[in-house]
């Protein structure tokens, strides 16, 4: 693909770089438009899953009943011991992680590094499915205590709601970020993304350009758990 | 800055923003276990939200690095959700109230 809205390399920076990208007459965003439009699909999304945690919010502050205790709902018991938000703890992790071979896989897709690039993603998709793994679990046993959307054994009827309504939404955003991302390591291995071989389905043809538009996908979802984590499992 | 198309950084700036990622991680995680309460305990968790998200997006997701035209389209317009979210604190408290004036007990 030529991208024939490159500017030369004298383009203004800052404010001025600004209004000179909105105000002449050509593409404003100097990207290529994969990624511009994934920024516009997350910009969306943003907005999706704020009026869930705005909900949320809104179902939390106006309950008379008590609101369970996350640390205590979503503790694990290890060696006789509760430790409190312990798997949730874990996940948190295993997604940051899995943020950092993204990143590192973008990078090196970059340098042309087709064996890098493939590991990591791999590695990602490993870690994204980790993720799910436990999410399913942590459903399984809340499910099991007798957690419902329209109730539960320990306080505001809501709180099922809210719970199975924001992770599961959140889970299905990993699940086919693990899908894509897959489909993505085997571009790279095969050296589709070298040689600019059409896609199956788009017919677009491969750059590398395609795995940091898939980067900014799995960061978002990332993202979306560190406010997650924090307004609904530490507030 | 980068002008050209791609987005080609050191492997120092990307390891360091994972770092502090663990970092943050570990600390919002200590203010649950330690018991903090009230105003501090949301202020800390919040203050390590925001930070994380910042790393996340600035350098994972190389915004420092983008132009002001994309970076003005994607932050500005999640602004009104926080007036959003202040109206329906606003609303919510007035449900609570009405709740607790004529239907609690």
């Amino acid at each position: 693909m030529v991208d024939t809205g490159s500017r030369d390399t004298s383009a203004p920076e800052g404010m001025q770089g600004f209004v000179a990208d909105w105000s002449a007459e050509r593409r404003v965003f100097n990207v290529p438009w994969g990624k511009a439009m994934m920024w516009l699909f997350i910009l969306s999304d943003i907005f999706i899953f704020a009026c869930f945690l705005v909900g949320y919010m809104v179902l939390r502050m106006s309950t008379v009943e008590p609101w369970p205790d996350a640390s205590e709902v979503f503790a694990l018991t290890v060696g006789g011991q509760s430790i409190p938000l312990l798997l949730i703890a874990i996940m948190t992790f295993i997604l940051i992680s899995s943020s950092g071979t993204m990143a590192l896989a973008v990078k090196y897709g970059y340098e042309k590094n087709r064996g890098m690039t493939t590991v990591l993603l791999l590695l990602t998709a490993l870690l994204g499915t980790l993720f799910v793994g436990m999410q399913a679990f942590e459903w399984y046993i809340l499910i099991n205590d007798g957690v419902r959307p329209w109730g539960n054994p320990w306080g505001a009827a809501q709180f099922g709601a809210v719970f199975f309504l924001i992770t599961g939404f959140h889970g299905t955003h990993v699940t086919i970020g693990v899908i894509f991302i897959l489909i993505m390591a085997v571009k790279v291995m095969r050296g589709s993304l070298d040689s600019q071989r059409p896609g199956f389905l788009t017919g677009r043809k491969g750059r590398y350009e395609m795995v940091e538009t898939l980067g900014l996908y799995w960061h978002f979802v990332d993202l979306v758990w560190v406010f997650i984590f924090a307004f609904f499992y530490l507030w | 800055m980068a002008h050209d198309d791609t987005q080609q950084h050191p492997l120092r700036v990307y390891l360091w923003a994972w770092l502090w990622l663990f970092i943050l991680s570990v600390l919002s995680y200590l203010v649950d276990i330690s018991g903090i309460e009230g105003l501090l305990k949301w202020s800390l968790i919040t203050l390590f939200m925001l930070l994380k998200a910042g790393l996340i997006v600035a350098f994972f997701m190389h915004m420092i690095w983008e132009r002001l035209a994309i970076i003005y389209t994607v932050l500005i317009p999640p602004g009104v959700l926080l007036f959003l979210a202040g109206l329906m604190a606003l609303e919510s408290n007035y449900t609570l109230v009405s709740r607790l004036t004529f239907f609690a007990n």
